[in-house]
């Protein structure tokens, strides 16, 4: 027990330092960096909760593709960070003002915190216990059969996000020499060569 | 674990129909012969969105039959299919038709005509007629989405113009926002009562008394109006409307201020009434200063605008303000005067998105209401045109815009409020001057040099039956009516 | 379920088999303190991290504490045939990059979506079988899309 306690404070402190390097690195490159170690242990919160499927995705989803394209982006733009937070002073002061009211807003609701009546009834497929099923076999039988609506709806949007990739960067390049691999094994011998007798002492 | 049951599909057969077409049109376009902005591309790009447009037809055609009166759920309740649902499906199917007709010639004058544009709006129908069939949290989330996906794709479809990639940018980076609002919002909501389901909410929230109701829930419930506000661009959340319509190409504005706005009042209709109907005092009095603000907006901020793009983006706000009285009113006759001016506020609007489609020079698109000047001598019948949709929109009698605002007006009095109804007059009076303005322009101004008198075919169609449906419909008032009544009641259950 | 091992310490798996992602042996056996059980299995992870961390600090820090520290303008400036540098080493980046990254994303997701669907077939038998082929067939006319469109190609 003791051993999960530390474990947990070690990755909370871990992450909201590192995520607070985030927004006060002076180099792009480098908060990027610090934004995929705080994803590294927002994975480790997740498996320290049991929901280890969550945790594998962070790491596989959010660090292996959102942070590389952050990466790409950071990289692309030549941003010059300094001009950035030129007006960081000026708007603090409002910032602030958002930022207190927010967090009273949540620690109101926190504090005043009830349930309705049946919520614990109305709870829909309650997924059993973690001494049953572990968390990848307990998303699996209900995603592809209960929620079958919602998974199906995904795919058409991870379609639409394809075509639309297509459709706003892709770009024919003028002059570029391509390969049509099938013109290329469909060549028959007739098409490249050609016999011609030759009366010996003449040329072609 | 019990075995789950395979779904009942047939409620949902016109969005597999939408979505089976236009999967089968995506892959009959990317196998012709595509040369780079040439021809073969140009004629691609007419059959697909000829398909695209019967599609939509066919589609129509299976959701005003499939569905009896009564209310049927499937997906295990997530998808909800009633007299409400159709009414709005039907409603964003002619709008998304249309909007692919009249964006051909568009398109082909930028150059930028694909075939991937009719099947994004098919796939953006898609998206809204989930939305409007929701009843889970999270299907609301998932058509949401991707209707909005599409909408970022087409809004920067002309991705060598600065001004439609900005679009498309702000579009989307506001759009995340507000999403991103929705979702915390939901997730309130779901700690309160413990389901996303509409249905168990409205018991779990029905059982608890009032006072019981915890803060939480409430600011759940405003933070999700909060992303719903911002689909429908009500104030305050409208500051992207005015940049991304001006900027977005003007038939994707067109689609823009129809057929997203109906889906997202639908929706907004649909979950205050059905999950939130037993907190109705509680955000009655959000959905109340939204209202005034969107209409007073509406009224004062296009009074200075140059850009005719720009003064639609306000108009829309503004319109959007008087369609939320009937929603704040609460009751049936309400929802019936919002349904009834979501209706006329659609074939008002893309009648007059025709009309700008029309306004061009020499080959260019034009966009300055001064540009408009003359237009009267040089093609009366666009001036006709327009004159009928801007009085429309001022909400004149005997044109179809002012039957909108009377049932509204009527339910927001009939409920007791007074105040609102008389707020939502004057600034109709005032939002009039702006759209008279441009008729005065057409018919008293003098034009330096004339706009081009060619317009394409299926422009000029649409554009005529908009008008003569404007102008003829209080003689005909009726079938719209009766469906609206009867969508209004199956929305309280009737 | 057959009754499976007791995860005792002394049947503890190798450090190589415990990273292997996905646990689809259920850690029943003692009620109650299932989730002991089951982060017990992590913790071969954990002393990977700390032994991979300390290894970094300490050629980070030897570094520091072992090489002389004298740094010089000339020295730490870029390198660029002895002249001073011309400009920025930067090019325009190209977008072509982008896109595929984009491409990747989306099939990583369509291959998180599979990770359950695989554990679980067994329970979800046929009907389970058959919404993940749909969905598998969505995203493959989006492949067939792209590879036609020449998305596929670099040039």
């Amino acid at each position: 027990m003791i051993f999960q306690a530390l474990a947990f404070y070690l990755f909370a402190l871990v992450a909201v330092g590192s995520a607070v390097m985030v927004i006060s690195s002076r180099n792009p490159v480098h908060a990027v960096l610090f934004l995929i170690l705080t994803f590294f242990n927002a994975a480790a919160l997740f498996i320290l909760m049991g929901a280890e499927f969550l945790g594998m995705i962070l790491v596989i989803v959010y660090v292996g593709a959102v942070a590389v394209m952050f990466l790409f982006v950071v990289m692309m733009l030549d941003i010059n960070f300094a001009e950035l937070r030129q007006g960081f002073l000026r708007y603090l002061p409002i910032g602030a003002v958002v930022g207190l009211v927010l967090l009273a807003e949540l620690l109101v609701v926190l504090g005043g915190w009830t349930f309705a009546p049946d919520a614990s009834a109305s709870v829909q497929s309650p997924a059993p216990g973690l001494e049953q099923v572990t968390n990848t076999r307990a998303l699996g039988l209900l995603i592809y059969t209960h929620y079958l609506f919602l998974f199906q709806g995904a795919g058409i949007i991870l379609l639409i996000a394809m075509i639309g990739a297509i459709v706003l960067t892709l770009r024919r390049r003028e002059g570029a020499r391509r390969q049509d691999i099938a013109a290329q094994v469909a060549r028959r011998p007739a098409d490249s060569v050609e016999v011609r007798k030759v009366p010996s002492g003449r040329g072609v | 674990m019990p075995t789950a049951e395979f779904p009942n599909l047939f409620p949902a057969l016109p969005e597999i129909f939408l979505l089976v077409a236009a999967m089968a049109l995506l892959m009959f376009g990317v196998f012709r012969k595509d040369d780079e902005a040439g021809p073969a591309r140009v004629r691609c790009s007419r059959i697909v969105a000829r398909l695209c447009i019967l599609a939509l037809l066919c589609a129509l055609i299976l959701v005003v039959t499939m569905n009896g009166s009564d209310r049927v759920t499937t997906f295990n309740g997530m998808f909800v299919v009633d007299r409400f649902a159709v009414y709005f499906k039907v409603l964003i199917l002619i709008s998304s038709a249309l909007s692919i007709l009249i964006a051909q010639d568009y398109l082909e004058v930028h150059r930028v005509a694909r075939f991937e544009f009719p099947v994004l709006v098919v796939l953006a129908s898609v998206g809204m007629m989930l939305m409007v069939s929701a009843n889970d949290l999270m299907a609301l989330y998932l058509g949401l989405e991707m209707q909005s996906l599409s909408l970022y794709i087409i809004a920067s479809f002309q991705r060598d113009d600065q001004r439609s990639v900005e679009a498309g940018l702000k579009y989307f980076v506001l759009s995340a926002l507000a999403s991103g609002m929705l979702l915390y919002g939901s997730s309130l909501i779901y700690g309160f009562t413990g389901t996303t389901s509409f249905d168990a909410m409205a018991g779990a929230l029905a059982a608890a008394p009032g006072e019981a109701v915890s803060l939480g829930a409430l600011i759940g419930i405003v933070f999700i109006l909060a992303g719903l506000a911002f689909k429908i661009s009500a104030v305050p959340f409208h500051m992207w409307t005015p940049d991304v319509y001006e900027g977005a190409p003007t038939p994707v504005t067109a689609f823009f201020a129809v057929a997203p706005k109906l889906a997202a009042i639908a929706l907004l209709l649909r979950v205050m009434m059905e999950p939130f109907g037993a907190l109705t005092v509680q955000w009655q009095q959000v959905i109340v200063f939204i209202s005034v603000a969107s209409m007073a907006l509406g009224a004062y901020a296009a009074i200075g605008q140059s850009n005719i793009k720009r003064l639609m983006a306000y108009s829309s706000i503004g319109h959007v303000g008087y369609a939320l009285i009937g929603l704040a009113v609460g009751n049936e006759a309400g929802v019936r005067g919002v349904l009834i001016y979501m209706a006329i506020y659609l074939f008002m609007n893309i009648g007059a998105f025709t009309c700008i489609l029309s306004m061009r020079r020499r080959g260019q698109m034009v966009v300055g209401i001064n540009d408009l000047a003359g237009v009267s001598k040089s093609n009366p019948m666009l001036a006709l045109a327009l004159a009928i949709f801007m009085f429309s929109l001022a909400g004149i009698p005997p044109l179809a815009g002012f039957f909108g605002k009377l049932y509204i007006f009527l339910a927001a009095v009939q409920a007791g409020y007074f105040t609102l109804a008389i707020i939502g007059v004057l600034t109709s009076v005032v939002g009039a001057f702006y759209y008279i303005r441009i008729v005065k322009v057409m018919y008293f101004d003098e034009a330096e040099e004339v706009l081009d008198r060619r317009m394409d075919r299926p422009t000029a169609l649409v554009m005529a039956a908009t008008g003569i449906l404007i102008a003829i419909f209080f003689i005909i008032p009726d079938p719209l009516l009766s469906q609206a009544q009867a969508a209004a009641q199956s929305l309280f259950g009737g | 379920m057959v009754g499976t091992d007791d995860p005792a310490p002394a049947a503890r798996p190798s450090l190589w088999v415990a990273v292997a992602c996905f646990n689809s042996r259920p850690p029943v056996g003692r009620k109650g303190i299932a989730v002991e059980a089951f982060l017990s299995d992590y913790v071969p992870i954990f002393i990977f991290l700390a032994i991979a961390i300390a290894v970094a600090a300490m050629a980070i820090v030897a570094s520091y504490i072992v090489a002389p520290q004298n740094p010089d303008v000339d020295k730490v400036s870029a390198y660029e045939c002895g002249f001073d540098a011309f400009e920025d080493a930067r090019r325009q980046f190209d977008v072509r990059f982008y896109l595929v990254a984009i491409l990747f994303i989306i099939f990583d997701l369509e291959v998180a979506f599979l990770f359950p669907w695989a554990i679980s077939l067994g329970e979800i038998g046929m009907f389970g079988f058959w919404s993940m082929m749909v969905f598998l067939a969505i995203l493959t006319i989006g492949f067939i899309y792209e590879w036609r469109k020449g998305a596929l190609e670099w040039e």
